[in-house]
């Protein structure tokens, strides 16, 4: 659970912000738990219960809507979020494999993070680059294309020095 | 070192070469070096460009002026005119059409010369964050034209007689779509437009929002004015950042301009979008779900009818149609219904965008006219197969679609001849399969995907769908039986006609399909405990032929449970009681000692 | 920006964006088009970019714009780019890798030389 300290506080005033910010559009439930999630990195209870207390529902729902869509996280994730694209080009062309090296190279099952916090492997719908397959997210933008096997490593050190 | 300020490339072809090429040729060098050009011209011989009839022909670059009907003559007045005073001889300009010319070596793909870019007219043409680009290639002027020139009733009925269809999947008249929106009673209306591309596979939608988000505002905006709306949502995936930044910016440059917000160009009509981004819900692309969606709901379909546009969001008549559907409407309202017309078949008429992906050698997208035939999308467009390797089967329409064999492939896509096969159009998507991919493990897929996405609402989607899945992959670890195969096909049928929404409806066509075409790989992988294509793991076995092995180490260096035995320059063996067949040994070996075998080894 | 209102509005961008008026007066005599969808980034389409840019700061040359645009279509040989310099045909080159990038620069816009097996399609659209 999240201790309740200055660093949080910032965060829950910029949701609020953000709150604020779309007041008079209706059903914006969703939007607002991307924000928190961006936010916090993932939704834990207090954060679903702080949004359902400021846009006045009920947290069952929150987390109804939270469960229901496979974007939202009631767990933590990595600092890196990396993201195998499991769709079905990519399927055929290998990125089962690309996925057990990568689970393999970290030590962690999928959705697990590693010890270090650095890392989690995910399993994502079809990212849409069919052509450059296998495809692997790292982050929000950095698409790596034709991934195989024997590039994991690489991704993987590429990071790992970023974060030094 | 010299400048070459010209190239011609001459054809060379067999026809060119029967009706004089040799003899224009030379005199052009004669002519060239009269006048001291050689070091500055360049004259290379192409394959053959594709205009037989026309020959002998050339094309000067850079300018790219193509020669027909040329003769020795012909050939020194070019030199003297052309590439001495720059001047173009116009009694020998080719006049045929440019586009299917093929000038070698300069290695043209087919690729391009088959396609007709409607929807995709501005990809990679326009700088998709210039709206005055978009502009310049007649953007906005079909909203001018709809807004000014037009009721619009006569919008609405332009669009019914183009015949335009929604590509999203299913193919219902767009037009139809828009009259029942527009006479649907109600002040309050709104568009939506669906960019919840969720089909794996297919990446159309994407790709218009990347490169021309304008052209979705600017359908949109007819479209909200055709059906009285003045409020719009784009709903997109959240797995599309770049879409969605472009869009965002997009939609700014339009406001500004006056292309949304209140009174548009200068009229009463006022209409403005905003963006929804999903969270990761395949359903959501159901139009229903989308709309529980965009009010902050879960996905979960609704029943129809009252279908949208009597009761859509917050119950008020709404219009949603497909990315790809809305590309097409601006350049129908500018050209008119009929030369939409010109291309595709008369139920599937214009065309359609395909994400060609898979084993196939151009993989990426295709716009081509409605009717073109699969072998003529898949090989002379596509380009075949990368590796050599037979293709088998295409599959269509992602998780709702099918596989439709290799005998088949010169059927034409269209919305009818697909559904005969027991496949779809669907989105668009088009994997192609080879003799390495198993027929019920792509079953099997896609049956995982369903479930995994099923919202669970009705019972025939969450749980006959899981059980399917169930017995499918049982029949891939070699465990299954007729019964389960009989049992599959009776399921598959009862889910299709009882689930609620088109998710559940359509999550049995995968099975349903490759036990139609594929029946025997079920058999092979329940009778005899065999995968022909060798990828069920349970099936297989890694096997190293001893006659090519030459002993080089390298597969038991990289095999991660070292399970590969063997002393240098000796024939290596592979304990099958401890390989994990992750296929890391076949990668490297450079001999082709290794193999897969099915059934597995005991 | 003033809001359009009228068919003349439209006409009047249309073709001063046609006839590059914009370039010219920013001193421009061509552009290099780098294709950005998903699919190009993912093939490396950035890296491409910065080459692109670094490659034209090395040799001072500064009458060329870059720019982006969405994907067009034959992903396999991605990253694409696109060269336009007016008055000749543009020509679109596939497997622009960082190095290959460098190579263009330096035949086409330097030299005015095409870099013949990179070419993937000539002429307009």
């Amino acid at each position: 659970m999240l201790e309740c300290c200055e660093k949080h506080a910032e965060l829950y005033n910029e949701l609020e912000k953000y709150i604020k910010s779309l007041e008079g559009k209706k059903g914006i439930l969703i939007n607002v738990l991307h924000k928190a999630q961006e936010l916090f990195g993932w939704l834990p209870q207090e954060v679903q219960e702080y949004v359902a207390e400021k846009l006045n529902i009920s947290p069952s729902t929150v987390h109804g809507v939270v469960t229901f869509y496979n974007f939202f996280s009631t767990k933590p994730k990595g600092k890196n979020q990396i993201k195998i694209c499991l769709g079905t080009a990519c399927y055929v062309k290998g990125a089962d494999r690309v996925m057990e090296r990568f689970l393999s190279e970290l030590g962690v099952e999928e959705g697990e993070v590693t010890e270090d916090g650095n890392f989690s492997v995910h399993g994502v719908r079809c990212l849409g680059a069919c052509s450059m397959a296998p495809v692997v997210l790292v982050g929000e933008k950095d698409f790596f294309g034709k991934v195989t096997p024997d590039m994991v490593p690489t991704i993987i050190k590429k990071y790992k020095e970023e974060g030094k | 070192m010299h400048l070459t300020t010209n190239t011609i490339l001459i054809c060379a072809g067999g026809a060119c070469i029967s009706s004089g090429e040799e003899s224009v040729k030379e005199a052009l060098e004669r002519k060239i070096k009269e006048y001291n050009l050689q070091d500055a011209i360049e004259i290379v011989e192409t394959g053959c460009m594709g205009a037989c009839s026309l020959g002998p022909i050339m094309v000067i670059y850079p300018e790219g002026i193509y020669y027909q009907k040329l003769t020795p003559e012909a050939a020194e007045k070019i030199v003297e005119e052309h590439l001495l005073k720059g001047r173009v001889v116009e009694e020998y300009l080719y006049q045929g059409d440019k586009d299917k010319l093929i000038p070698q070596p300069q290695k043209e793909i087919p690729f391009f010369s088959r396609q007709v870019k409607i929807a995709t007219r501005n990809l990679g043409v326009i700088d998709p964050l210039n709206i005055e680009e978009y502009i310049a290639r007649d953007g906005y002027f079909a909203l001018h034209k709809a807004l000014k020139e037009m009721t619009p009733e006569e919008v609405i009925k332009v669009i019914k007689d183009s015949g335009l269809r929604g590509r999203g999947g299913a193919g219902f008249p767009t037009g139809l779509k828009w009259e029942f929106a527009r006479k649907s009673p109600g002040d309050e209306k709104y568009m939506i437009c669906n960019a919840d591309e969720g089909d794996p596979g297919a990446f159309m939608d994407r790709s218009i929002l990347e490169g021309d988000p304008h052209t979705i505002i600017e359908a949109m905006t007819i479209a909200a004015y055709a059906i009285g709306a003045n409020k719009g949502f784009v709903y997109v995936r959240a797995e599309y950042p770049i879409a969605i930044e472009r869009l965002s910016a997009a939609l700014n440059q339009a406001r500004e301009y006056g292309f949304l917000g209140e009174n548009i160009l200068g009229t009463d009509f006022s209409f403005d979008i905003e963006i929804r981004i999903g969270a990761g819900a395949f359903v959501c692309g159901e139009e229903t779900a989308l709309i529980n969606s965009i009010e902050g709901e879960r996905g979960q379909p609704r029943v129809k009818p009252p279908y949208p546009a009597q009761k859509g969001l917050w119950n008020k008549p709404s219009n949603i149609n497909n990315v790809e559907t809305l590309a097409c409407v601006p350049p129908i309202i500018i050209n008119g219904p009929e030369w939409f017309r010109q291309w595709g078949t008369e139920k599937s008429p214009g065309t359609k965008v395909f994400a060609l992906a898979g084993k196939v050698k151009n993989t990426g997208l295709v716009e081509v006219p409605m009717g073109i035939t699969l072998r003529e999308l898949i090989y002379e467009i596509g380009g075949g197969s990368p590796t050599g390797k037979k293709i088998k089967a295409v599959q269509t329409g992602g998780p709702s679609g099918g596989v439709i064999p290799e005998e088949y492939f010169d059927t034409p896509v269209d919305y009818e001849s697909l559904n005969n096969l027991g496949a779809i159009v669907g989105s668009g998507g088009m994997i192609v399969l080879d003799e390495d991919d198993c027929m019920v493990d792509v079953a099997k897929f896609f049956l995982e995907f369903s479930v995994d996405e099923s919202c669970g609402k009705c019972t025939p989607c969450r749980e006959g769908n899981k059980i399917m899945y169930e017995i499918l992959d049982k029949i891939t670890r070699g465990e299954g039986t007729e019964e389960d195969i009989e049992l599959l096909e009776k399921l598959g049928n009862t889910i299709k006609d009882s689930s609620l929404c088109g998710l559940g409806q359509t999550a049995p066509n995968p099975v349903l399909s490759t036990l139609r075409y594929y029946k025997e790989e079920y058999l092979a992988h329940v009778r005899d405990k065999k995968c022909p294509a060798k990828k069920c793991r349970d099936l297989i076995s890694y096997v190293i032929d001893p006659e090519k092995c030459v002993g080089c180490t390298a597969c038991a260096r990289v095999c991660p449970v070292n399970c590969i035995n063997g002393e240098v320059r000796k024939v290596h063996e592979i304990d099958q009681s401890q390989c994990i067949k992750c296929g890391s040994c076949i990668e490297v070996c450079r001999f082709g000692a290794i193999s897969k075998v099915s059934p597995a080894i005991e | 920006m003033p809001k359009i209102k009228s068919l003349e509005d439209l006409m009047k961008i249309k073709e001063n964006t046609l006839k590059n008026v914009k370039m010219r007066e920013l001193g421009k005599r061509g552009k290099i088009i780098v294709a950005m969808g998903t699919c190009g980034i993912a093939a490396g389409a950035k890296e491409t970019l910065n080459a692109i840019v670094e490659a034209l700061n090395e040799s001072n040359i500064d009458d060329i714009a870059v720019v982006q645009s969405g994907c067009m279509g034959l992903c396999e040989v991605e990253p694409t780019v696109k060269v336009e310099i007016e008055g000749e045909t543009p020509v679109v080159y596939g497997h622009v890798n960082p190095e290959n990038a460098k190579k263009i620069v330096k035949k086409h816009i330097l030299a005015g030389e095409l870099v013949g097996e990179l070419i993937v399609k000539q002429g307009k659209e």
